[in-house]
């Protein structure tokens, strides 16, 4: 039970549930339960963005171009939403991820293959992604009118009461997490950002697992561009931008360690619902929505701070223990 | 300096004169001055505007206030450290000067509250950074948000515009009589001054020792937090003298002033022949950097390219600045 108590994601959870009541103490209405669906609502994109950055963190890597990709994917969807309006939802589904996985491997080629340091590397491909849409979609935006009732009613259409974009970010969180659990790959990914020189003599080739872990991102990204497009049935040039940040602040606020090999997918969710919360409950007891940013910056800071600090604790205690054995 | 970057190319050390003249010439900032050269005889080229005495000066008044940044970033990455808050850091600098115009301040108070603001944002990155032992990138992304957050609480969706008459001259003026401006000759005063802490001085050397091994620094008694420190707080003072030529220039302050110059300040240490990972690079190749890309962007926009076209260019020059030396490795090790 202790051990249970002690545990960050819980620690984070009761957090979260105090945050709730203290905001519904001035207004009755935050704690409603469609309030709540709305908050969740409109944390899915982010949670998958969270996702796809936690990832690169895992690998003591940093990947600035999430927004980016999420930015052309949303374009070419569009388009393509433009030219074929029928297109069944699976298939448009498909080709988003797919978009996502070339993005996202010729991220994982730079790095894997040719060992740019990952900040570098999105560094690079941010400013080309986002070029790119620009490129292709001549500046021009895709708005509402533009696109087909079936293309933006993806993130409504409801099964079994829960609507569509939940279901997307849910099942991505889930299988990003049983992977990352209980697949080799996904233990690979903690090895190599744990310690590449001992993931190497333990046999684990460490470019490969680079270039799956962006792969991957850059697939959930594809998926978390389809879902902004769609949500706000509206794709631009500046579509997501600063996402890479919020996408960070939530990794941290959820215990990710930011020099690899530590986190947990369940702190990564709690951490996006923090920022949702935030954000939210900003409006709702009327404080201006232009503190968001500064709050987020606090938040991000003791969130590493805490996570700096408890992690010495814990490797003194460990050392403690060493000495009695 | 030219050894270090052939090592840091992985070409080995070079030894007698043959050697270091084959070492200057795959060294980097021989490469980086071709690729300056080829830039401005395309640019002469593309249009009959582009080589003007006049012009080329001029146009110098578009990226000095991201040159003026990159000077104390090349100090962080040669540490193996990096700062992303420089953009927000000026950013609140320019609050504070627009706050105090407001309240009648003259310029040489507005000059002195943008470098305090900036002096003390920087001095509590590094303080946060070495107090708590945290990476400087999540530190960096953690004042990002809220440098930038508490100008955007404080303007919201106003703008300061009300600065005193002279105050003009820091980003628009030009030095006596001539048609050079005063960015450029200060951030040349600047350059050099850097250039001389940096390859002339033991607090140098040390930044390099710190950059190539942080471990074997601190045994040989180099105090590697105080040196950190020292290195944000004089990043955070000149993105304070960034603030100071910028809000000058545009004569306003919005809460997204200077967004995303963390990125060109990155790209140009980076570009300039500086390791990411610290303990490589020097002053040449930045100062080099910041003109090839200012250049480079005014040659595309006198042929009316968009300025995200201009980032594509930038993003890929970046890329491929950093893969050459890696195939150029690569193919050396083949032949061994």
């Amino acid at each position: 039970m202790k051990q249970f108590l002690k545990r960050r994601e819980v620690t984070l959870a009761l957090i979260l549930i105090g945050f709730i009541a203290l905001v519904s103490l001035r207004a009755s209405g935050f704690a409603s339960p469609s309030n709540m669906a709305d908050i969740l609502n409109d944390t899915a994109v982010l949670m998958l963005a969270a996702a796809a950055q936690f990832l690169i963190l895992l690998l003591n890597g940093i990947d600035l171009s999430i927004p980016s990709m999420m930015a052309f994917t949303g374009m070419l969807v569009s388009m393509l939403n433009m030219a074929l309006p029928q297109l069944p939802i699976p298939a448009v589904v498909a080709v988003a991820l797919g978009i996502g996985l070339v993005l996202g491997s010729v991220n994982g080629l730079l790095v894997g293959g040719l060992k740019l340091p990952p900040i570098i590397a999105t560094l690079g491909t941010i400013a080309i992604y986002r070029a790119l849409v620009f490129v292709v979609s001549g500046g021009e935006w895709v708005s509402a009118h533009e696109m087909s009732e079936l293309f933006v009613s993806i993130p409504h259409r409801s099964f079994l009461g829960v609507p569509g974009i939940l279901w997307y970010s849910g099942a991505t969180l889930v299988l990003v997490g049983l992977f990352l659990s209980f697949t080799p790959a996904g233990r690979a990914i903690f090895a190599v950002g744990g310690n590449p020189t001992a993931s190497r003599l333990a046999g684990i080739k460490n470019e490969r697992v680079q270039f799956m872990a962006f792969a991957l991102s850059g697939v959930i990204s594809g998926l978390a561009g389809l879902l902004y497009v769609t949500r706000y049935a509206a794709a631009q040039n500046d579509t997501a931008l600063g996402y890479e940040l919020q996408a960070v602040a939530a990794c941290v606020i959820g215990g990710v360690s930011v020099v690899g090999g530590s986190g947990n997918i369940v702190g990564v969710v709690l951490g996006a619902l923090f920022l949702g919360l935030l954000y939210n409950a900003l409006t709702v007891v009327n404080l201006s929505p232009f503190y968001q940013t500064a709050i987020q910056g606090v938040a991000i800071l003791v969130a590493i701070i805490a996570n700096t600090v408890v992690d010495r604790r814990n490797r003194q205690k460990m050392l403690a223990r060493r000495k009695l054995a | 300096m030219k050894d270090d970057i052939a090592a840091a190319a992985g070409r080995g050390i070079a030894v007698g004169r043959k050697d270091r003249l084959l070492a200057f010439l795959k060294g980097w900032d021989f490469i980086l001055s071709v690729v300056f050269a080829a830039v401005m005889l395309g640019g002469s080229f593309v249009s009959p505007y582009f080589l003007d005495a006049g012009n080329l000066l001029d146009t110098t008044f578009n990226f000095m206030e991201k040159a003026v940044v990159a000077l104390p970033m090349l100090f962080i990455i040669l540490c193996g450290d990096i700062d992303v808050s420089v953009g927000s850091i000026i950013a609140l600098s320019s609050l504070a000067m627009g706050a105090a115009s407001a309240a009648g301040a003259d310029s040489a108070a507005l000059v002195a509250v943008g470098l305090a603001v900036g002096l003390a944002s920087g001095f509590l990155n590094g303080w946060l950074i070495t107090k708590f032992e945290v990476p400087a990138i999540a530190v960096t992304i953690g004042t990002m948000s809220l440098y930038r957050g508490i100008s955007q609480a404080v303007l919201g969706d106003q703008a300061y515009t009300k600065y005193p008459a002279g105050f003009a001259y820091f980003g628009q003026g030009y030095v006596g009589g001539t048609k050079v401006p005063f960015e450029l000759v200060l951030f040349l005063i600047l350059a050099v001054l850097t250039g001389l802490v940096l390859h002339k001085t033991t607090f140098g050397r040390r930044v390099y020792a710190l950059g190539r091994n942080p471990v074997a620094a601190r045994f040989s008694g180099v105090d590697t937090a105080r040196i950190r420190m020292v290195v944000f707080s004089w990043t955070g003072l000149f993105c304070g003298i960034a603030a100071v030529l910028l809000t000058s220039r545009i004569g306003s302050t919005r809460p997204n002033i200077a967004t995303g110059i963390e990125l060109d300040a990155i790209t140009s240490v980076v570009l300039g022949g500086t390791a990411i990972t610290g303990g490589f690079g020097g002053i040449y190749g930045v100062v080099l950097a910041n003109f090839l890309l200012g250049y480079l962007k005014f040659g595309m926009g006198l042929v009316n390219v968009p300025g995200r076209v201009m980032n594509l260019v930038t993003g890929v020059l970046l890329i491929v600045a950093i893969v050459i030396p890696e195939l150029i490795k690569r193919a050396e090790r083949r032949k061994r």
